[in-house]
């Protein structure tokens, strides 16, 4: 079985919210508008996978990524 | 005197042209797919200009050639011929004492990286949320001033009042004041890039207005950005006067002319497109996507940076000393990036657009513009769903490095 992880590199995140203000419930962003994934950003539904693949998309920044590895 | 008309834009640009301020989404069409995307001009003091929305993020991310000391305080494009101004001796003092430039826009690491760090949190998502409601009603009261005529300036009436009173709120300053800082603006950003003397007389009218309101702040602290920004600390020491005054400047400065053109340009697309109207009244949830879409084809702003020292870029040799104008809006309309990108698609799926800016200096406003443009346009389009250009060709554009409508009559059914 795949599973997708949804990263951010937080070198490259600058705060522009724009994963935030499309898929709160996946990202959350600190005070400085900093964001990470919410809990272990495990993608569990194609919706949710579709909904990442957006916020990689729309990131000025590339910080987002979509990890994929097989696990037994 | 009317400057010599341009022959080729990628050797001889003029930002300042008359057909560059109203139309100049072919001209970097042009640039950008020719063998020469970075252009070049010897015009107003001179400067390089990339086009390609991957050159932009390059020369954004490359701090170390690329700095941004003066970007906004120092003449960017001291006017063709112009001698430098002599200051005189209350202003060499004045200049002394807060020689800062206006943080963190004007500054490079390190201390870019403590003074954005003092200003990102008023400017949150959270923190800008609370500000919405007074927006609003702010909106209502402009349109309620105007609605029964059936007719009204939607740049000088509308787009141009919201964005300095909503700064003033934040900051504790008088909103009477409103006209004024408008002039002061537009006198430092807009009309002083080809005026030194005039862009020279608001600087200071910001700075010293500035100054009295900090001394005010810390005798009187309040509930505000000035008195937050007094009582913050850096390593354990209170944040030196003459920043806080500087970062005050930014903030006037910088959150005025740049939101009311992005509300202006949003709503002259809206008079032009009854389709797209009706799309945002249908399907009120859409208003987040296009107020992105409308940033990336309407993006206002093109920064500057300086060239810190001697690098090639592309075949182009650039000396330490040159500018280079950070042409975001034209990244923005880069077909290699964005599917048709001279079209605006509402729903547009795929925006990574860098309307503010990419890397170190992405604009601390963000969040503080998208609310005021959210706003302004739902408000706007709740009351008047059905308007149009009185005039399309009686149109005024401000263009340069700020680019929106200034004069705008449009007519609705009163």
């Amino acid at each position: 079985m795949t599973v997708r992880i949804v990263k951010v590199d937080s070198e490259k995140c600058q705060g522009h919210n724009r994963c935030y203000a499309m898929a709160p419930a996946m990202f959350k962003v600190d005070e400085f508008g900093y964001a990470t994934p919410r809990g272990d950003g495990v993608l569990k539904t194609e919706q949710d996978l579709e909904l990442a693949r957006r916020a990689v998309d729309n990131c000025p920044e590339r910080a987002i990524s979509i990890e994929e590895h097989d696990e037994a | 005197m009317p400057a010599e008309p341009v022959n080729d834009w990628s050797t001889d640009y003029d930002i300042f042209a008359r057909e560059y301020i109203r139309d100049p989404f072919p001209i970097w069409d042009q640039l950008r797919a020719s063998s020469c995307p970075v252009a070049r001009t010897d015009r107003w003091g001179g400067s390089w200009m990339p086009t390609r929305y991957e050159d932009l993020v390059k020369f954004a991310r490359d701090i170390q050639h690329f700095s941004s000391r003066n970007v906004l305080v120092a003449d960017v494009m001291p006017a063709p011929g112009a001698e430098e101004q002599e200051l005189s001796e209350e202003d060499q003092q004045l200049v002394q004492q807060y020689d800062v430039g206006a943080p963190p826009i004007t500054s490079d690491p390190p201390v870019h990286t403590w003074s954005r760090r003092l200003l990102l949190p008023p400017f949150s998502v959270t923190s800008v949320t609370k500000f919405e409601p007074e927006t609003r009603e702010l909106c209502n009261a402009l349109i309620d001033g105007f609605i029964a005529n059936g007719r009204a300036d939607g740049a000088a009436d509308y787009a141009q009042q919201i964005p300095p009173r909503v700064i003033a709120s934040m900051l504790g300053i008088p909103k009477e004041m409103t006209s004024t800082f408008t002039d002061w603006v537009r006198g430092f950003l807009e009309l002083g890039l080809t005026d030194p003397e005039l862009r020279q007389e608001s600087g200071r009218s910001i700075f010293t207005f500035m100054i009295e309101q900090v001394q005010q702040r810390k005798e009187h602290p309040g509930d505000d950005l000035i008195s937050y920004l007094l009582a913050q600390k850096v390593d354990g020491e209170p944040v030196p006067e003459p920043h806080v005054v500087g970062t005050c400047f930014l903030l006037l400065v910088a959150g005025i002319d740049t939101t009311w053109s992005s509300i202006g340009s949003a709503l002259w697309h809206l008079a032009l497109h009854p389709e797209h109207r009706t799309q945002l009244i249908e399907q009120p949830d859409l208003i987040a996507n296009a107020v992105e879409e409308l940033l990336r084809a309407y993006s206002p702003v093109t920064m500057a940076r300086y060239v810190a020292e001697d690098v090639e870029y592309a075949g182009c040799p650039m000396h330490e000393g040159d500018k280079v104008l950070m042409n975001f809006p034209a990244a923005n309309r880069d077909p290699s990036i964005f599917d048709h990108p001279d079209q605006v698609i509402l729903d547009r799926e795929k925006n990574p657009h860098i309307a503010f800016g990419v890397g170190i200096h992405r604009c601390a406003g963000s969040n503080l513009a998208r609310m005021e443009m959210k706003v302004a346009i739902q408000e706007w389009l709740r009351r008047i769903p059905d308007f149009r250009l009185e005039d399309p060709h009686a149109v005024t554009w401000a263009g340069g490095q700020v680019r929106g409508p200034r004069k705008m009559a449009v007519v609705f059914p009163s």
